[in-house]
């Protein structure tokens, strides 16, 4: 297959450089004289000018797909759009170049951005206290339910057990078996909802608390949310919040009210920080009262006006991250809701689900809808009705790359075959929505006339369909070095 | 139309059972293969431990899911199929020859009595493609 962009390994040629240094001014030595064994001789670095290096790179940017260029209905599951002004904040050079183990005196302007973000973190979500340690949402689901470990062990009470229904994150029963726990499924009901019956008769004295995604992979609040709570408390167990998918009710609903015991908070989904390429993510959890003192040391603390890091926690599960997690993204977070304010999240919040069941109302009839409840800020719809014409909803994603416009995450969640889950998020204009809309519509047209077409897509990208079964099964990333290279590096 | 041997038994979660006296081969449907597309890592249970029935007995992973394929009939891990470490993919290819994935010694003959037939099973995957 022909590459439509050279690696940096092709484009090198020997004696390039985008740097020159002062000429040396202490004796030469030989590192394989000095490290012996341990010195890995020629690095076969790249050798490129500096304007070489810029090229390559803006061509792969123009190349590849990206949130800054178009449609993305991976919504913020994934990648919503980051605005500008979360990375003009982070850039600042007191918060770009801050040390973290600068003395407290003179970090009090990095410490209340982290005390204040706590602050409209526990306001937004209704619960009593917040770690920001966590790198990721992953991560704090861990935490999370490390703190209720604690808290059990703390009672004396032998609960192993952790229920998790079949709608919930596919990270969920993971942290449950990580954290020593064992992780019970629960099955939805025709809604796609949790069933207070069903979560009753599972709820024995050994389970130790219940994890819910709400609203859940399908897009479905929990209509029973604070039943679901109640029925768990009355036998002595907590709950968590996977707060995943906060970006559907920010300003609207705070969990902390309806009961939720604990919940981690992605910020690099509802709070607009980058991932999606690797991160760095940033997944704070809040807890209330029970939980509090179980929460990773330090948290920040303010007296008077001067804030401080709190180590005096003598519960505490203890660190989750070195230093103060992710400080960059906690930055762009701070900056985010301070520019929205309290009604600007809950216009965001309100523009989500409109736009999510705007688009349904276009789709529907073009594909199926299998579970019919009220969709918040996405809307999962199944490519089952073009299996008769031979099409699978792989298909239909790889065509909408033709259309310019990115997929939506499909095969997930499981509970729906041939899943497309599709999140516009809050910016999109009602012009970007009909758009998709229309690309789904041609390529449902397209399946019955042409299905060919679809199998054969994408022929427009600069890539055609990968071969990913391969991909997986014969994993490869390293750059194949020349064999004098490789006989080199191993000398 | 997925392919469904007569001479095999089958359980309502895509599992395929060819018994062989007191032991059992096990592996997933032709249409369970399909559903799941390309199958790049396969992962099965130690040899010797014993398995409950409906229990996980390994784990599939395929292009655009993870899935567990559970035990049909509970019993002891007899053998494995290793030669799906380096080709999984043979799970595609041939799922009720090459794409075997364990053998079980039956630790409950009565058990085998609650699979469905061919018949039974072709009604069922007949539902999940109309789905």
């Amino acid at each position: 297959m022909s590459q439509p962009e050279k690696s940096l390994f092709e484009l090198s040629s020997p004696g390039r450089r985008a740097w020159s240094l002062p000429a040396l001014d202490v004796p030469e030595v030989d590192p394989k004289q000095t490290f012996k064994d341990s010195a890995r001789g020629d690095n076969h670095l790249p050798e490129l000018s500096e304007v070489d290096i810029a090229r390559h790179f803006a061509r792969l940017s123009a190349l590849n797909h990206h949130v800054d260029k178009g449609f993305y209905p991976l919504g913020s599951c994934t990648m919503k759009y980051n605005p500008k002004v979360n990375e003009k904040a982070c850039r600042i050079q007191g918060l770009a170049d801050i040390h973290p183990m600068l003395p407290r005196k003179a970090a009090q302007g990095a410490l209340r951005i982290m005390y204040e973000l706590a602050e409209f973190l526990k306001e937004i979500v209704g619960m009593d206290a917040v770690t920001l340690q966590p790198a990721a949402g992953a991560h704090g689901e861990l935490t999370g339910i490390m703190m209720i470990r604690k808290y059990f062990e703390k009672r004396r009470e032998d609960r192993l057990e952790v229920l998790v229904p079949d709608s919930a994150h596919g990270t969920n029963p993971a942290s449950v078996t990580v954290s020593g726990f064992k992780s019970v499924q629960i099955k939805s009901n025709d809604k796609g909802e949790i069933d207070p019956a069903e979560l009753d008769r599972a709820c024995t004295d050994c389970v130790a608390c219940l994890m819910v995604t709400n609203p859940n992979t399908l897009g479905i609040f929990e209509p029973e949310v604070k039943k679901i709570c109640d029925i768990m408390h009355a036998k002595g167990s907590l709950v968590y919040l996977d707060g995943a998918n906060l970006n559907a009710y920010t300003g609207i609903h705070r969990p902390g009210d309806a009961g939720f015991d604990c919940m981690h908070i992605n910020l690099h989904k509802t709070f607009s920080t980058p991932h999606g390429g690797g991160g760095p993510g940033s997944g704070p959890v809040a807890v209330n009262r029970k939980l509090e003192p179980f929460l990773p040391r330090p948290v920040v603390r303010k007296d008077g006006d001067r804030y401080r890091l709190d180590f005096n926690r003598p519960d505490s599960i203890g660190r989750v991250l070195a230093f103060n997690g992710n400080f960059g993204v906690l930055v762009r977070a701070w900056t985010y809701i301070r520019m929205l304010g309290a009604d600007g999240l809950r216009d965001a919040a309100e523009a989500a689900v409109l736009n999510a069941n705007y688009v349904r109302a276009g789709l529907e009839g073009v594909f199926d809808l299998p579970y019919k409840e009220r969709s918040l800020h996405e809307v999962v719809f199944s490519g089952s009705n073009l299996k008769k014409y031979g099409v699978k909803t792989l298909d239909v994603a790889k065509r909408l790359l033709d259309h310019g416009l990115h997929a939506p995450t499909v095969y997930f969640p499981l509970i729906v075959p041939e899943a497309l889950m599709i999140e516009p998020t809050e910016t999109e204009s009602i012009e970007s929505c009909d758009a998709f809309v229309q690309a789904m519509k041609s390529i449902a047209e397209e399946a019955a006339t042409d299905p060919d077409a679809l199998r054969a897509a994408p022929r427009k990208t600069p890539v055609r369909r990968l071969d990913e079964a391969r991909a997986s099964r014969e994993l490869d990333v390293r750059y194949p070095l020349t064999e004098d290279a490789v006989g080199d590096t191993e000398a | 139309m997925a392919n469904i041997p007569k001479d095999l038994k089958y359980t309502k979660t895509h599992e395929w059972v060819r018994v062989e006296g007191e032991n059992v081969t096990t592996g997933v449907t032709d249409f369970a293969q399909s559903e799941l597309s390309d199958i790049v890592y396969v992962d099965i249970n130690t040899v010797g431990s014993t398995v409950s029935r409906n229990e996980p007995i390994g784990t599939i992973e395929a292009v655009k899911a993870v899935a567990d394929m559970n035990a049909p009939v509970s019993g002891e891990v007899l053998e494995a199929n290793t030669a799906l470490q380096t080709e999984p993919a043979k799970v595609n290819q041939d799922p009720y020859g090459e794409g075997w994935i364990a053998r079980l010694k039956l630790t409950k003959q009565e058990e085998l009595d609650d699979l469905l037939d061919p018949a039974g099973y072709a009604d069922l995957v007949k539902k999940s493609e109309h789905h």
